[in-house]
């Protein structure tokens, strides 16, 4: 059943030619997206059911011979992030059917987010380099249209910012690409593992590593890489925002966790030290700067920021338990960073405002956008029993385990600051009274569209933290396949 | 030969820098234009260069009848050439459009230099307008 793999990419794609012709019937447009939705979270279902029962599936497309073709691979770390993205894509694609204009959808909001999901996907799946290059612009072009579509006056020079820097980096991907072709002679990444060593040119080999780590930097907003973050995600609609904030970064991520575990390996003390250096970096520059900012949005962007540089930490430490670690953080940060900025757009809606110091007494009138807001937020800063905590803990026991006792106690700190950030939101947002210019909230009713898949998302956060035994061995699995990737390697190249 | 592409990729790669950090929008375009030819450069180059027969099989064979030119990064190049073709467009248009808003494409204006431009706007979302 190798034909699974091409199903989370295929779903979002025809669906995206399906909501196209059926742009100017915006309720038609709306049901059909979220019908894509649920059946690319089944066909990533099956991928990941596939995929624990069968170990790492590969599909050649095309047929072409191992390793000249195009190759498709998933193991344990794809089908994860390929099951949440679809989680995330059914949670969203309902909370924009009652959040996104007829003007919107007429201008291509459905198939341009259908192409989003699918480059997405893509990009978790490829087994090539230059695929995964190719993924990449595929969800920059979608994002870009995204994000310029409907624009109300003085977003441009934001999306300016945002188009400018991602394509700077795409350019610096390209470069690697073409230099480690240079160097090897190949662009399969599971054949590049085997070739890597033979290469003799030391010195440019550790550069190119050093130039595709920075154009990933750019993608998941390492320190100091991350400025087309907060310029750009708080001009986005709710639901956009939450999908860009939610999957975006963590695509850059999972490009970095794949490359320097299974291709460059070589030059461990200088590749992992600088990611050791930057997650620092990172965790502390984006918490310490979410701290001095009002508005919800602006704080959530910050905030993605220096969770991104949790997962990196994981990436840096290299051990089982820390990858393990990081792909529960990426889990549990998708999900409660997605709620969010879901929550974000409910709390504009109910009290009329992004910015804190024009809302208050949610609490009162609001109480179950009160406790879709608690649930993650708590996540985020890493409370028990939800899932943040056991991804916060797993991550400084990793870190302790390998004796890195200034980045362990760096993340504790920083999860403090965390809550700090988000008990400014609930104190200011819920808990202090409703200032008197504020229009009558109570009767803005929120629609159950919208605290729907807000509730589900929280309900997913909750059980991740109490079965969090089943996750666990589920992602210490995926880590040691991390480590030692000779299982993945020998199903792409054919244990050649 | 290579050494000659080498420096030549180098000095496309300068000068798109200097273009792009210069604060010009419209510079920067024409340093990603500048930069987009020279990796494509450099993936030709990488691909070994080679003054052989062109990568064609004959009517008879399955296999090309003596060494060929390496066909991969042609079509590397092809690829990356019609993604910055794309890219190229929407940039034009997005800063076309800027400036119409704007009425400048220096980066060292205000419009650009602050981040919470468009805050003010408050409501940003609309409100819904489903029947």
């Amino acid at each position: 059943m190798t034909q699974v793999l091409i199903f989370p990419i295929l779903v979002p794609l025809a669906f995206a030619v399906f909501t196209g012709c059926f742009r100017h019937h915006p309720s038609h447009s709306s049901c059909a997206a979220i019908a894509g939705a649920l059946i690319h979270l089944a066909s990533a279902g099956w991928l990941l059911s596939v995929v624990t029962t069968q170990g790492v599936v590969v599909l050649w497309v095309g047929s072409w011979p191992s390793p000249a073709g195009i190759c498709l691979v998933a193991d344990l770390l794809s089908a994860v992030l390929v099951l949440i993205t679809a989680f995330l894509h059914v949670a969203v694609m309902i909370y924009t059917r009652f959040d996104t204009t007829h003007k919107q959808i007429r201008s291509g909001f459905h198939p341009f987010m259908q192409m989003l999901t699918a480059a997405i996907c893509g990009a978790f799946l490829t087994g090539d380099l230059f695929n995964l290059y190719v993924w990449f612009e595929v969800m920059l072009m979608a994002s870009f249209g995204i994000m310029v579509m409907d624009h109300p006056a003085a977003r441009l020079p934001n999306a300016v910012k945002y188009v400018t820097l991602n394509i700077v980096a795409t350019l610096f991907l390209l470069t690697g690409i073409g230099l480690v072709y240079g160097l090897t002679g190949t662009l399969n990444l599971a054949d590049l593992h085997g070739k890597i060593v033979l290469v003799e040119n030391d010195g440019l080999l550790a550069g190119t590593s050093l130039l595709l780590m920075t154009a990933f930097g750019i993608k998941s907003a390492l320190f100091p890489l991350f400025f087309w973050l907060p310029a750009a995600y708080h001009t986005l609609a709710p639901g956009v925002a939450a999908f860009f904030g939610g999957l975006l970064t963590k695509v850059g991520v999972y490009a970095l966790i794949r490359l320097f575990t299974l291709v460059f390996v070589t030059h461990p003390h200088i590749s992992h030290t600088i990611l050791m250096m930057a997650a620092g970096l990172t965790m502390l520059s984006g918490v310490v700067t979410a701290a001095s900012q009002m508005d919800i949005r602006r704080i959530l962007s910050f905030h993605i920021i220096s969770q991104v540089g949790y997962m990196i930490l994981g990436l840096a430490v290299f051990t089982p338990l820390a990858l393990a670690a990081a792909l529960i953080y990426m889990v549990h940060n998708i999900i409660a960073k997605a709620t969010l900025f879901l929550v974000g757009g409910l709390i504009q809606r109910a009290g009329g405002s992004f910015h804190l110091t024009q809302i208050g007494g949610l609490y009162k009138t609001h109480g179950l956008l009160s406790v879709g807001f608690f649930i993650p937020a708590f996540a985020l800063a890493g409370f028990p029993p939800l899932s943040g905590f056991w991804a916060k803990l797993l991550i400084i026991y990793a870190c302790l385990e390998s004796r890195h006792y200034g980045a362990a106690a760096l993340a504790a700190f920083v999860g403090l600051l965390t809550l700090f950030s988000m008990v400014k939101i609930w104190m200011e947002a819920f808990w202090k009274p409703a200032p008197q210019n504020q229009t009558a909230s109570d009767t803005r009713v929120l629609s159950p569209w919208m605290m729907g898949p807000v509730l589900g998302l929280c309900l997913m956060i909750v059980l991740m933290g109490f079965f969090i035994e089943p996750v666990f061995h589920l992602a210490l699995t995926a880590g040691e396949q991390l480590i030692d990737p000779a299982a993945y390697v020998a199903a792409v190249t054919g244990g050649k | 030969m290579e050494h000659l592409l080498a420096l030549t990729v180098g000095i496309l790669f300068s000068g798109a820098l200097f273009l792009m950090l210069s604060g010009e929008l419209v510079r920067f375009v024409f340093g990603f234009v500048l930069m987009g030819n020279a990796v494509n450069l450099l993936i030709f180059t990488a691909g070994r260069l080679s003054f052989v027969a062109p990568p064609l099989i004959g009517k008879t064979g399955t296999v090309p009848a003596g060494p060929v030119a390496n066909a991969l990064p042609q079509a590397l190049i092809l690829t990356a050439i019609v993604i910055s073709f794309a890219m190229t467009l929407f940039l034009l248009i997005l800063l076309y459009r800027t400036y119409a808003q704007t009425r400048t494409l220096n980066t060292r204006q205000a419009d650009f230099l602050s981040e919470s431009a468009g805050d003010d706007t408050g409501a940003v979302t609309p409100e819904k307008d489903h029947s």
